[in-house]
Parts: C-alpha cells; structure tokens; sequence
C-alpha cells in the first residue's frame, strides 16, 4: 500500500501549451543583451545609442543609424548611387542583391557622401552588416574609391567605418578580391597627398575589408569589443584545433598586440573624432 | 597522396602497357613497332580527350598537385644564379615566402614566391606555403629594396589563401596584407606577377599587384578557396567542385575578366610531368613581358599599373535599374492581384 505513494513524485507537473506564445515580453519592447543576457527596454537603448546599460556592450546598428549619430544634423549629401551586375553570372546573386535591398533599403552594403562632422567637411563612408554581410564586391570598392577620388580633389579628411565588413563578396570572385587592390590604391593616392583617413573598426570588420583599405588609416579606432581579424574565428578555430585566447580577434585583444590606435566608445566617438579632425585642420575654421 | 588522379588512370595504364611493350621489345629483340605506334596514337587521342576537358575543380587538384614545381623549383630553373635573403628584420624568418636576388636574362631581378613543401617534414618547416605576417613583411622588405636598386621584380604565387592562424592573427596580418598591397602599387620598378599553382584570395593579392600577371595553365585564382566557398553556400566543403565551376577561376574565365595578360601553356598532363619544359614555357613569356615592361618610363608604368586596377568592377548606376524596379513593382502588382483572384477561387 505504501509503495504506491513511495512513487509519487513531490511536484505537480504542468502541461505547457506549446501554441501560446510568452506573455509579457513582446519582441519589440525589449532586447535581450549577447554579452551579459540582461533584458533591456528597447526605449532604453535608443537613449544609450544601442549600447548595453548593464556591460557596456556595443550592439551593431545599422548604417543609417550610424550615419546620425555622427555627422552634423542636415549636412550629409550622398554620392550617385550604384548598383551591382553579376559578372560571373553567380546563380542566385540578383535574387540575393534584391532581397537584400528590400530588406534594408540600401543600394548596396555602403552608405557613403560628404558630410559635416563638428562643422568640418568630410568625406564618410558606412558598411551596412544587413546588406549581404557588409562584403565588399563592385559597389563598395567603388563606392570606397570615389570618396577618397573626392577627398583627393576636394583637400578632404576620409571617414569610414568599416562595421560589418563580412569581407569578400564571393559572388563576385576575382572582381571582389581585386576590389581591395582598387581601395587600398586609392587611399595610397589619398595618403601621398598628405590627407587624413581615420578608419573606425566596428563589429565586426574581418577578411578583405580589414586587409585592404581599414587598415591604412592615419588614425584606427575600434568600438569596444568589435571583432576585428582577417581569418574568421571558427576557422581558425577549426584549422589550428586549438582552443582560441579569451577575446580572440577583439577590438580589446587588437589593442593589446599593437594593431590600433584606441578603442572608443559609441557615445564618445563624435567627440574624438571631431577633436582628430580639428588637429588635423587645415585651412577651414572651426 | 598518389601523384595520379582517378581521372587518369585509364591514360597511366595505358602508358604503363607501352613502356612493357617497348621493355619486351627490347628484351627479345622483335619487330613491334608497328603495334607500339598504335598504342603512342591511341595514348595521344586519350591525353588529348582527358587533358583539353579537365573541369574547373579538376585544375584546382592539378595545381595542387604534390610534383608540382613549387617557388624554389622555378627559381632554379629560371635563374642563372640566385641568392636567398631572409627575414623580416622584425620577428622572424618565414619560411613559408623565399625571396631572393636573381640573375633573369643577364639582369638581376628581385623574386619573392610562397614556397609548398614536397613532403610532410618540409610542408611543416614552411607551414604549407602558408605566410605569417613577417613573411608578407619580408616580401614588402626586398620588395622595397628591389625600387631602390632599380630591379625589376618578379613574384611567383602558389597560396591556398591567408593562414587561419592564432599567431598570424595576433600579429595582424589583414594590417600587413593590406600593407603589401598599398606598397607595391606605387613602387617604381616593373613588376611581373606570375600565379604558378594557386592564387588563392589575400595571401596571393599580397604578393599579386602587378604590371604584368601571367597564369600557368593549371593554376587558379580567385577571392575563395572552393572548399571555403562550397562550406560557406551550402555548409559542406566536399562540393567543392561545384563551387569551383561558379568562382570562375580558371586562366581561360581570368583572360576574358581581363585580370591576367597571358596563359602559360604547361606540357599536356601538367607541369609536374615536365619540369623544365614548363620553365622554359614560363621562361619566354617572362622575357616577353619584361622586355614590354622595361620600354615604359617609370612614371607612365606606374600610372598605367594604378589604372588597370581602378578599372575592375562591375556595376551601373542607379537611374538605369530604377525602370528595371518598376518593372519589379508590375510584377508584384500582377503576383497580388493573382493571390486575390486565388481566394476569390476559394
């Protein structure tokens, strides 16, 4: 008789329905945080630019977002907008170029004209993650090579933040790998004229677009905790079979072995960079 | 690794019946020839028929192939006389990247090439061919000597792609590839690029701008390995080739991107079945192009180096695909207005 209780687990189990979604916490109000998994308010990030109250972390924003939090309100003029061809013929690539316009708005993985930063004239360029990973094909290497034409013609300061540099756009083979050939020849030309390219590093900047222009700013600054690297990190991990160093390929861990100048934060970036460009004032009054 | 492939074994047996054939014939001294004149015809057609239709992803094994003349190899049989300097004046020597003065058509001429192992030992001691940052900055280094002493260089490339290394990360290496790309545009000296196995994304673009890029026959080159592209689209290496089909790398797609200025022809088979006849091949385009090259002032070398490189891409400007979105915007007017007419059919 006993054994029958003996059994009888001590809890009362509840059928969970599947179908019926959590109560409480709709998508849109709140963000869970991928560093520390505190549960933000989304009105909450607006106000700390998209930046985790409870650690600090840097969640990627768009280039449209990016592109207002740094230039003087009203003074960004965009250059002639492009689009890709598919010199391959990659099967799939203008599906993926469309939907990817749709998606984001943009014409390409860049957003990128001339605009007023603390009231200096400047050329900025903008890689946008949500546009095929921010890779650099035609477009972009373009795009990039126009604005430091620009900068060259015009005695400007160059700008960019190579945020969501997912690298090469392999859809575009060779074309896409000359493509760093073509930008860094441009900042070269841009260099030799003795101007100032600051290159920011935001999350995350690898493969092609940090082994090509990024990395020959006068000045490189990251973002806190931007994955920063050629090689991506599983394959490295994959290849070497060895456990990766904590912080492997961050902005934190770049800083450390010498390969940037600083590391800013979001909220702070306008002002460093409007004090790089003050220094490096020419001609125009402030 | 065998150093046939399966593609060709029909030809390696074929060839191996004629070699007993003409052993036979040797041994018992009997009138074969009329036989064995058949057979060279008939192992002729079947080279022909196996080696003139190779698939992209069959050239990217030729060029991998472990008898393939590697850096050095070339540099033997290229140069009359060579001396190998090493490091990078910073960290290390990288054994994976030689370099060195050479003597090139009586002149001397700066090298520098990624260098394979032939076997496991040597493939460790060079990392297979793969460069860490000092490599690339030992390149840049002789690189920068060559302009100052006024030597032409010469660069031979055979790299799977940049090294997915802890090390070569944490000493920067998309900074220094970024570097060697930057420098070697505007050096002032010809520079003749030569993709002898594989050009595979920065770690070949590193050592790759050029006035002048010549491409073996059985080499590729392009901004991914097949393998890291077929993982990447369809999450499984193994249909590498497949993704080789699509990159377009072969030197035939590469001649009409205009990306390179000249095939190398290899001895049929590939270059490992003949050393020196490949060198030799590879040793008149040089000239050729060198001699072109050596004509041009150094100012108008330069700026026509720069110009073919801002020349590549393949884009339009918007205003002639905004027609083309309205089309789209028809479209989607013809594929709403369909949905409704499928529900009025419920």
């Amino acid at each position: 008789m006993l054994r029958v209780f003996r059994n009888r687990p001590k809890f009362a189990t509840v059928k969970v329905n599947k179908e019926q979604p959590k109560k409480g916490l709709p998508d849109n109000l709140w963000k869970r945080c991928d560093q520390c998994a505190s549960m933000i308010y989304n009105k909450e990030l607006a106000k700390t630019l998209n930046v985790c109250s409870e650690c600090g972390y840097h969640f990627r924003i768009s280039a449209k977002e990016r592109l207002g939090l740094m230039v003087d309100e009203g003074s960004f003029e965009p250059f002639v907008p492009l689009v890709s061809k598919n010199p391959l013929n990659f099967p799939g690539y203008e599906a993926k170029i469309e939907k990817a316009r749709e998606e984001t708005g943009l014409d390409d993985a860049i957003i990128i004209g001339t605009a007023k930063i603390n009231g200096f004239s400047t050329v900025i360029g903008i890689i946008d993650f949500s546009f095929m990973g921010g890779s650099m094909g035609s477009v972009v290497g373009e795009q990039l090579t126009r604005g430091f034409e620009y900068a060259i013609e015009h005695q400007l300061p160059v700008v960019t933040f190579s945020g969501g540099g997912g690298g090469a756009r392999m859809h575009e083979g060779i074309f896409s790998l000359m493509q760093m050939a073509k930008t860094s020849q441009a900042r070269g030309k841009h260099h030799r004229a003795g101007l100032l390219y600051i290159s920011v590093l935001t999350h995350p900047t690898m493969g092609g677009i940090y082994a090509s222009f990024a990395s020959l700013g006068d000045i490189i600054i990251a973002e806190p905790g931007a994955l920063i690297g050629f090689a991506g990190p599983r394959i490295v991990e994959e290849t070497t079979r060895q456990k990766l160093p904590t912080g492997f390929q961050t902005a934190e861990f770049a800083l450390e072995n010498g390969m940037l100048d600083l590391i800013v934060n979001r909220s702070e970036m306008k002002d460093y960079i409007g004090r790089l460009l003050t220094y490096h004032a020419r001609d125009e009054v402030v | 690794m065998s150093s046939s492939f399966e593609w060709e074994k029909p030809l390696i047996e074929l060839e191996e019946r004629i070699k007993e054939l003409k052993d036979f014939i040797v041994e018992q001294n009997i009138d074969f020839s009329a036989e064995l004149g058949e057979l060279e015809r008939k192992a002729d057609e079947l080279r022909k028929s196996i080696y003139e239709r190779l698939t992209p992803w069959q050239r990217v094994l030729m060029a991998r192939h472990p008898k393939r003349p590697t850096t050095l190899d070339y540099i033997k049989m290229l140069f009359d006389d060579f001396i190998e300097l090493k490091g990078d004046r910073t960290y290390r020597d990288d054994k994976a990247i030689v370099g060195g003065i050479g003597i090139f058509n009586g002149e001397p001429v700066t090298v520098v090439g990624h260098q394979k192992g032939r076997d496991t030992k040597e493939n460790i001691a060079r990392n297979f061919g793969l460069p860490h940052p000092e490599g690339y900055r030992k390149a840049l280094r002789l690189m920068k000597q060559a302009e100052k002493f006024g030597r032409p260089i010469i660069t031979l490339i055979d790299v799977v792609g940049a090294y997915p290394g802890i090390e070569a990360e944490q000493r920067g290496q998309g900074l220094v590839i970024a570097e060697c790309i930057e420098q070697m545009s505007f050096l002032r000296v010809p520079i003749l690029c030569v993709i002898t196995g594989e050009g595979g994304s920065g770690g070949a673009l590193a050592i790759g701008v050029g006035d002048r890029v010549l491409m073996l026959e059985h080499a590729w080159y392009s901004v991914i390995s097949p393998e890291m592209c077929a993982n990447i689209l369809w999450k499984d290496s193994s249909r590498a080739s497949e993704s080789a089909s699509l990159l377009k790398l072969t030197p035939t797609d590469l001649m009409k991107f205009k990306m390179i200025d000249d095939v190398v022809t290899e001895p049929l088979g590939g270059a490992h079945r003949d050393h020196e006849v490949t060198a030799a091949q590879l040793r008149a385009s040089m000239k050729r192009h060198l001699a072109i090259l050596k004509k041009i002032p150094i100012e108008q070398l330069v700026e026509q180096r720069l110009e073919r490189y801002r020349q590549i891409g393949h884009f339009q400007e918007k205003i002639i695909t905004e027609t083309l979105s309205n089309i789209n915007n028809f479209n989607d007017i013809d594929s709403e207005l369909d949905c409704e007419v499928d529900e009025a059919n419920e």
